[in-house]
């Protein structure tokens, strides 16, 4: 069969303790039957290990924070693009996808497809509204608020219980056993991601995942469970396996059929002792275990892709149930002439 | 007392559940006993197989049969029906 030649930019290539999901999307795009892609790497630092992955990306440019603007950010992508005609671009981090999201007519006046979810999507989804979310969607979540000051803490001890959890807006979460923790949290969250802090009851179970690619039309195109086998002291999963319980795969289906969620997600859940499901999060694009989904039978990357273009998707109704991923850490033994080339160039 | 019908049970004693994701190792005793209740059979046959196989006092033996299925039951591998 004739794959389909198409360029597609990615970001999120920082596979590092706390990986991107860059590289794991690039993998299941690669393993594709559809396309043969050139992928062109956004790379916001210059030891993205992701850029330096050959075999993987192709070619990798350096581009702008998104706190710089999404107007610095979208010079820079028509700069790349003139160069590289990029078809598909897949942004996979929460920090910058507002931009991308904002910049979608523009993208798309450009050539360029994305598959992003809405802005009302992304919004109401946002850990802050986690409440409103779970009472408008009949979805159970735990009590949580969002803050701005340490005091607050102290006036959230009538009603919280601890441990509390203390999270910040885009990454980041740290239990808290006591006033004196939860104050260490929130400096170090504040520090690093800025306000508001959300606070969240403590829900007592085991934590179990889903990634999910929904079509904006409120279909699920695909959803495989999966529940951390190791999680590393940064929180993220360094082994999972895929699960076979219907009740996660229900939760899903609903909240993509009610919120009509367009793209990847990850629903970070807790199962308690009575079995009952709670939502924590969502985040918003594919998680960096996604190739799991990929080895389990459900190439979500690639999917993601035929959306953006606007191809037909068929439905995946089964996987693999019991098969894991590993991660590993890789020491790349890198030239310095692509170290100087990102460093003073912008390019790779 | 039945194990859940989709608790996968190798040959070298490896158990899989895959609604929790955990997974267990038995010891050689343990595998004949979670064979045993895979065929239906219940605590009693089972009980008395184990007795006609191996040299142990019934008393003994059942007290850590008790331990065992109690423990299967702690990790939600028996049937639910099983449970009330």
């Amino acid at each position: 069969m004739m794959k389909d030649e198409i360029t597609i930019a990615v970001s999120g290539l920082n596979n590092v303790d706390s990986p991107g999901p860059g590289i794991p999307v690039v993998r299941g795009i690669r393993d594709s039957e559809y396309f043969e892609p050139r992928i062109v790497g956004l790379v916001y630092e210059n030891l993205e290990p992701g850029a330096y992955m050959h075999d993987h990306v192709d070619k990798s440019y350096k581009v702008p924070y998104p706190s710089e603007g999404s107007g610095v950010l979208m010079e820079r992508i028509r700069d790349i693009h003139a160069k590289e005609s990029i078809d598909v671009l897949i942004p996979n981090f929460d920090s910058e996808l507002y931009a991308f999201m904002k910049s979608e007519p523009e993208l798309k006046r450009l050539g360029i497809h994305t598959f992003l979810p809405t802005l009302q999507q992304f919004e109401e989804r946002h850990k802050s509204n986690l409440p409103e979310f779970g009472e408008k969607y009949k979805v159970k979540v735990p009590e949580s608020r969002a803050i701005t000051s340490i005091q607050e803490i102290k006036e959230l001890e009538e009603d919280y219980e601890y441990p509390m959890v203390i999270k910040g807006k885009f990454y980041d979460a740290f239990i808290a056993y006591s006033f004196e923790q939860a104050q260490i949290y929130f400096n170090k969250i504040a520090s690093k991601w800025g306000l508001p802090i959300v606070v969240q009851q403590y829900i007592r179970g085991t934590e179990v995942n889903v990634v999910a690619l929904g079509d904006g039309r409120g279909n699920t195109v695909g959803a495989v469970p999966m529940k951390k086998q190791y999680i590393t002291d940064k929180g993220k999963a360094w082994g999972g396996i895929t699960l076979d319980d219907p009740k996660m795969l229900d939760l899903t289906r609903h909240i993509i059929g009610q919120t009509k969620w367009r793209g990847g997600m990850e629903l970070e859940l807790i199962r308690t002792d009575k079995k009952e499901l709670y939502l924590i999060e969502i985040n918003p694009r594919l998680p960096a275990w996604v190739y799991l989904a990929v080895g389990a039978g459900q190439n979500l990357p690639e999917a993601l892709v035929k959306l953006a273009l606007g191809y037909p998707v068929e439905t995946f109704t089964a996987y693999t149930v019991g098969i894991l991923f590993i991660r590993y850490s890789y020491d790349m033994i890198c030239s310095l002439q692509d170290f100087q080339s990102l460093t003073t160039r912008g390019e790779l | 007392m039945k194990l859940k019908k989709n608790i996968a049970v190798s040959e070298t004693g490896f158990i899989f559940d895959p609604t929790s994701g955990d997974s267990y190792t038995l010891n050689p005793i343990g595998m004949e006993i979670v064979t045993l209740l895979k065929e239906g059979l219940d605590l009693e046959v089972i009980s008395g197989r184990i007795l006609e196989k191996y040299d142990v006092e019934k008393g003994v033996l059942e007290r850590y049969l008790y331990d065992f299925f109690g423990q299967l039951k702690q990790y939600q591998l028996i049937e639910e029906d099983d449970e009330r």
